[in-house]
């Protein structure tokens, strides 16, 4: 067991894959030379030398279409995309490329790749670079989305990632980079499509994700002590989805509250109450709450961001008041 | 020739380093007015960001910024050789390119402090400085994007038929992203009124720019791809930038199109506030601090006469001007909650639903 940070997290479990699998190589915009702009990928270029980690010039497009490239003919590239913003520069080959290219091929092109990104906000960086994107990725078909929470699910869900053999975007915290948690030694191998109950409750059930978790425990925490007794799952994967954990802590308990980071309209907590209505409408016990950053940019200033993002406070009040009504 | 991936030695690029005749401009043809001009500017553009650093230090910039400490030279050139109603875009690393254009200090401050009395209320923050009275455009945080939308500012000139001209600032780095490429080419296609100008302090974020680049000139290797002459200027002497500026400018309005000009500079610091820029030899970091822009210019302006006296009243001047700023700035109140949830649509609102 040892301490470890979520950025120091992401490059253990790189490295993990990579003294495994020659295959795995990392590419993007200062990832060796500088051990990444969040310092993510400190010590890989030193311990697996340039042919395999790879510094870029400022070109999504074309280190998304290497990556996508070398994964068609039989590399594992691990792709960054220094801020999760920049996807937009780059979509065509997400989307229309990356995403569709087994299907509309009759499974004859295989594309293990991952897509590693800087996400979400709480950082005073403003509209351009804060930006909460799995909802992005979620709407396309083809896509796996996985934002890990914790430094030790950072490790887990990068090699589950690694290893599997669809396109996965993964989307790291940037406002958890700097936050500590215990890591078991040895390999780890997580499971994409698996969510975690972080807080077993009977009252209602939190879904939470990313920076969010750590809100939604506090705010739990905070509940418990004024006598609501709240379950908070840590979603992880968005797709594929562990509907059995989620659905099946909604039946338990009856209510269901999400708490996303993203702008309200079509964020993953919408997709989550939608299936919960189709499939445990008759266990609710009282309307589905969504919890989001309002439909707006987040502003800069730290005052403003810090107002309108879901905060342990806003939850905790959102939840009493619709539990006590 | 270094290149292939395999014998690729990271941070042991060669160093390019500053001229050593500082006295080539001196018999320039510039008004000492404009010249006076020119050095109030740089002064004002580094005690604002030197300012803003040790508000950042105290814990009052909250924020990323990102300093063009050292690089101040290409701003004022500019700035002094514009027209008031030609057209500024600028990158994230866009201070001292404001504050060029006539914009206030206090707002500018106040912006980077998160304040409502801020150029955008506490909305926009260090990197998005916009004001479009003074021909401010915007400063832009997605590498490569203004390039292209600088295109419809020159064109929206051009079809006005108004004279004015889009001046659109970016880096080294900025040269290898696909924008850059189809901006270039578009503007030349349509003969667009628009300067480009590729500060090329030599790095990316933190990464030396020939170390990812195919050629040795980012921005002037590639003006010939686009049938535009090479430009190549010194980023650090500000009468060089100021006549490369109004040439590129006539021909602009003179409706023969784009200019590409690359002008090399160096930043004194990091790339952004959390950067402290340990990637750069210390050989070659002194070498470009010993020829600082602002240096320079006042030793040229000494030998033409001007006496030291009335440097030093530009000086105190505009460090007075510095510190009511900060004071305007820290006592400005923090945005009102509700600004959060205006200004989103054309009718002042947010909502997307009835
Ligand atoms: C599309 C995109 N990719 C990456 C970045 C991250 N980024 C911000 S500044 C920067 C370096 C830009 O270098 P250069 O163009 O030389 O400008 P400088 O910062 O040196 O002024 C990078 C990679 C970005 N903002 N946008
Ligand atoms: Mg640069």
């Amino acid at each position: 067991m040892a301490q470890l940070t979520y950025r120091d997290a992401v490059a253990r479990g790189i490295a993990q894959e990579m003294r495994r699998d020659e295959r795995v190589l990392l590419v993007g915009e200062d990832v060796a030379g500088a051990g990444g702009v969040f310092k993510t990928t400190v010590g890989l270029l030193d311990e697996f030398g340039p042919t395999r980690v790879v510094d870029t010039p400022i070109s999504e497009q074309a280190i998304l279409g290497a990556a996508m490239g070398a994964a068609m003919t039989g590399l594992r590239p691990v792709a960054e995309i220094m801020f999760s913003d920049f996807f937009a520069v780059c979509w065509d080959i997400v989307v229309n490329q990356i995403a569709k290219t087994r299907y509309m091929t009759g499974g004859q092109v295989s594309l293990p790749l991952v897509i590693k990104t800087g996400n979400g906000g709480g950082l005073r960086f403003g509209a351009q670079h804060s930006q909460s994107i799995e909802n992005w990725a979620m709407a396309i078909p083809g896509l796996k989305v996985v934002t890990p929470s914790t430094p030790e699910d950072v490790v887990g869900l990068m090699a589950a990632a690694i290893r599997d053999d669809d396109p996965v975007i993964f989307c790291e915290h940037k406002g958890l980079y700097a936050s500590k948690g215990e890591v078991p030694d040895g390999d780890i191998i997580d499971s994409l499509g698996t969510a975690k109950v972080r807080r077993p409750g009977r009252d209602a059930t939190i879904l939470s994700l990313g920076m969010m978790v750590p809100r939604a425990l506090a705010a739990a925490e905070a509940l418990a002590a004024r006598g609501m007794d709240v379950e908070v799952i840590d979603v992880r994967s968005l797709v594929p989805l562990d509907t059995q954990t989620i659905l099946g802590s909604v039946s338990r308990t009856g209510r269901l509250f999400t708490v996303e980071e993203n702008p309200q309209l079509l964020g993953w907590g919408a997709e989550i109450a939608s299936l919960a209505s189709d499939e445990c409408f008759w266990d609710l016990d009282g309307p589905i709450q969504r919890i989001t950053t309002p439909h707006i940019p987040l502003p800069s200033a730290d005052s403003l961001e810090d107002l309108v993002m879901p905060s342990e406070e806003s939850i905790a009040t959102t939840i009493e008041k619709a539990l006590q009504s | 020739m270094r290149s292939p991936l395999t014998d690729h030695v990271y941070g042991q690029h060669a160093s390019v380093l500053p001229p050593q005749d500082q006295t080539r401009h001196d018999g320039d043809d510039i008004d000492l007015a404009v010249r006076t001009g020119l050095y109030r500017s740089m002064r004002e553009m580094r005690v604002f960001e030197k300012r803003a650093y040790d508000l950042f230090m105290k814990q009052l910039v909250k924020g990323t910024s990102h300093l063009s400490l050292g690089m101040e030279a290409i701003a004022a050139g500019f700035g002094q050789a514009m027209r008031r109603d030609d057209y500024t875009f600028a990158t994230y690393r866009g201070h001292a390119h404001t504050l060029a254009r006539g914009v206030p200090m206090t707002p500018v401050l106040a912006e980077l402090l998160g304040r409502a009395n801020g150029l955008l209320g506490g909305k926009g923050g260090s990197m998005h400085l916009t004001s479009v009275e003074h021909g401010m455009m915007g400063s832009y945080a997605i590498i490569g994007a203004h390039l292209t939308i600088a295109n419809g500012a020159a064109w929206s000139a051009q079809y006005r038929g108004s004279g004015q001209v889009a001046v659109c600032f970016f880096g080294d780095g900025t040269t290898n992203i696909g924008a850059f490429h189809e901006a270039l080419n578009y503007a030349a296609v349509y003969k667009l009124p628009v300067v480009f100008v590729c500060e090329n302090n030599m790095y990316m974020e933190y990464t030396s720019i020939f170390d990812i680049t195919a050629v040795e000139r980012p921005a002037a290797d590639r003006a010939s791809a686009y049938g535009l002459e090479p430009v190549l200027i010194d980023g650090n002497d500000a009468d060089e930038v100021y006549l490369a500026a109004g040439r590129a400018l006539d021909r602009a309005r003179a409706g023969d199109g784009p200019s590409l000009i690359e002008a090399v500079t160096y930043r004194h610091g990091g790339h952004s506030r959390a950067d402290p820029g340990k990637y750069r030899p210390s050989e070659e970091v002194e070498a470009w601090k010993a020829y600082d822009p602002l240096d320079v210019y006042r030793d040229r302006l000494i030998r033409l006469g001007v006496s030291a006296d009335e440097l030093l009243a530009i000086d105190a001047e505009v460090l007075a001007a510095v510190d009511t700023a900060t004071q305007e700035a820290i006592a400005g109140d923090l945005p009102a909650p509700e600004s959060a949830f205006t200004d989103l649509w054309a009718d002042g609102g947010w909502s997307w639903r009835n």
